[in-house]
């Protein structure tokens, strides 16, 4: 069965753990945005969803970082933080390991990936799982490409993981929709959070509404760290998505909005 | 200086309540079993957020440690600002990659950025 759904969507913890502090227009709206995304995938019906996420030190370490990870457990608990500071309640939500375990091996045919029976989710995947599968009633698959702790996995590397990911959702008969979580540019949880360089990722989704490969492997490292924060090298799950749906995107939501420490976006994409 | 260590202690701070109840209880005792010297066992213990971003923690990491200890978020963001005052620009991980440059100092090169405004 093809792919059903990609997309992306911020997933800072602030949206949820900061609510109260932010414009209330622009949070609703934002909030409604996320809303009208779990309408559109649940329109698709999944039977699980892949969570591209980036990970921040909840299950992998620079003892032993993988460029990239997929879940294979039966379920998945979360989030990590304080549910008082993150203000989403503990949870589990479903997995389901065999599905797991056949698009991890049509992945490796191609792509490294690590695999973990053991998975503990952080606000990257808790915050979009709070607003897209609130009921915790569609099976997950949590995978992750370190933008964390460098050396960072390279952009090329992270196309070439969601073309991966696509041919094997493609070849199960399960539909799978898959989500790309992250920043765009944003410095988080640093002196200079709430900074966002609105400019840089308007010209961002620009690249990536085009599905414009050669221009969204462009990036630096240094570049842009100077110019979007170290949350900036978080683009990597957005450039998975886009290499999984293979279309063109579409933002349906783009503020920034400095509480939340994020341009928040919520941006489909095209399955083709 | 072991800012892998200081970063290995934290992680498992974050993610086991055993390790959070050993450091409630007896903090040195619960730090004795990580190779760190003086300064960075003074960071954890006191504890000095500032000169923990000083040092180079990941503020992924460092985050979660302040709100462990009760640090309210806008305080949190004010003890790193304090810390590199203090201490000087983050000497080594993943900011000082490209040099930090400091908040007024970003701001000033990134005048088209939407604003400072304190997240």
């Amino acid at each position: 069965m093809p792919l059903v759904y990609a997309g992306v969507c911020s997933h800072a913890p602030g949206i949820t753990g900061r609510a109260e502090r932010a414009d209330p227009e622009v949070r609703d709206a934002f909030y409604a945005a996320y809303d009208a995304m779990r309408m559109r995938m649940e329109a698709t019906e999944p039977d699980a969803l892949v969570v591209i996420a980036a990970e921040h030190f909840a299950n992998f370490f620079m003892n032993n970082m993988p460029a990239f990870a997929m879940g294979m457990a039966g379920y998945y608990e979360g989030p990590i933080e304080d549910p008082e500071w993150l203000r989403i309640d503990r949870f589990r939500a479903p997995g389901n390991p065999e599905l797991s375990q056949r698009l991890i091996e049509a992945i490796m045919r191609t792509c490294d990936v690590a695999y973990a029976e053991e998975w503990r989710l952080d606000h990257g995947i808790a915050v979009p799982l709070h607003f897209l599968t609130p009921r915790f009633d569609v099976p997950i698959i949590p995978a992750n490409i370190n933008c964390q702790g460098p050396p960072l996995t390279p952009l090329s590397r992270a196309w070439a993981f969601g073309e991966a990911l696509r041919r094997a959702a493609d070849g199960v008969t399960e539909r799978i929709a898959v989500i790309g979580t992250g920043g765009i540019s944003h410095w988080p949880a640093t002196p200079d959070s709430g900074r966002i360089n609105e400019a840089w990722d308007r010209d961002f989704l620009d690249r990536w509404c085009a599905g414009d490969r050669e221009r969204l492997c462009a990036y630096g490292d240094t570049d842009t760290y100077l110019d979007a924060g170290q949350g900036g090298f978080e683009i990597r799950t957005y450039i998975a998505a886009a290499a999984a749906g293979a279309g063109r995107g579409t933002v349906h939501f783009y503020a920034p909005i400095p509480i939340f420490a994020v341009g928040c976006t919520v941006a489909d994409i095209e399955i083709s | 200086m072991s800012l892998y260590n200081v970063q290995k202690f934290l992680y498992e701070l974050n993610r086991d309540e055993r390790v959070q109840q050993a450091y409630r209880t007896d903090p040195q005792q619960a730090i004795a079993r990580y190779d760190l010297d003086e300064e960075e066992r003074g960071a954890l213990l006191e504890p000095d957020i500032g000169l923990l971003y000083h040092i180079g923690v990941n503020g992924q990491i460092l985050m979660h440690f302040a709100a462990f200890c009760g640090i309210e978020w806008s305080d949190y963001l004010q003890r790193m600002r304090d810390g590199v005052e203090r201490h000087g620009p983050v000497r080594a991980g993943v900011y000082a990659l490209a040099g930090y440059e400091g908040v007024e100092a970003h701001s000033r090169r990134l005048g088209h950025v939407s604003g400072g405004n304190p997240g």
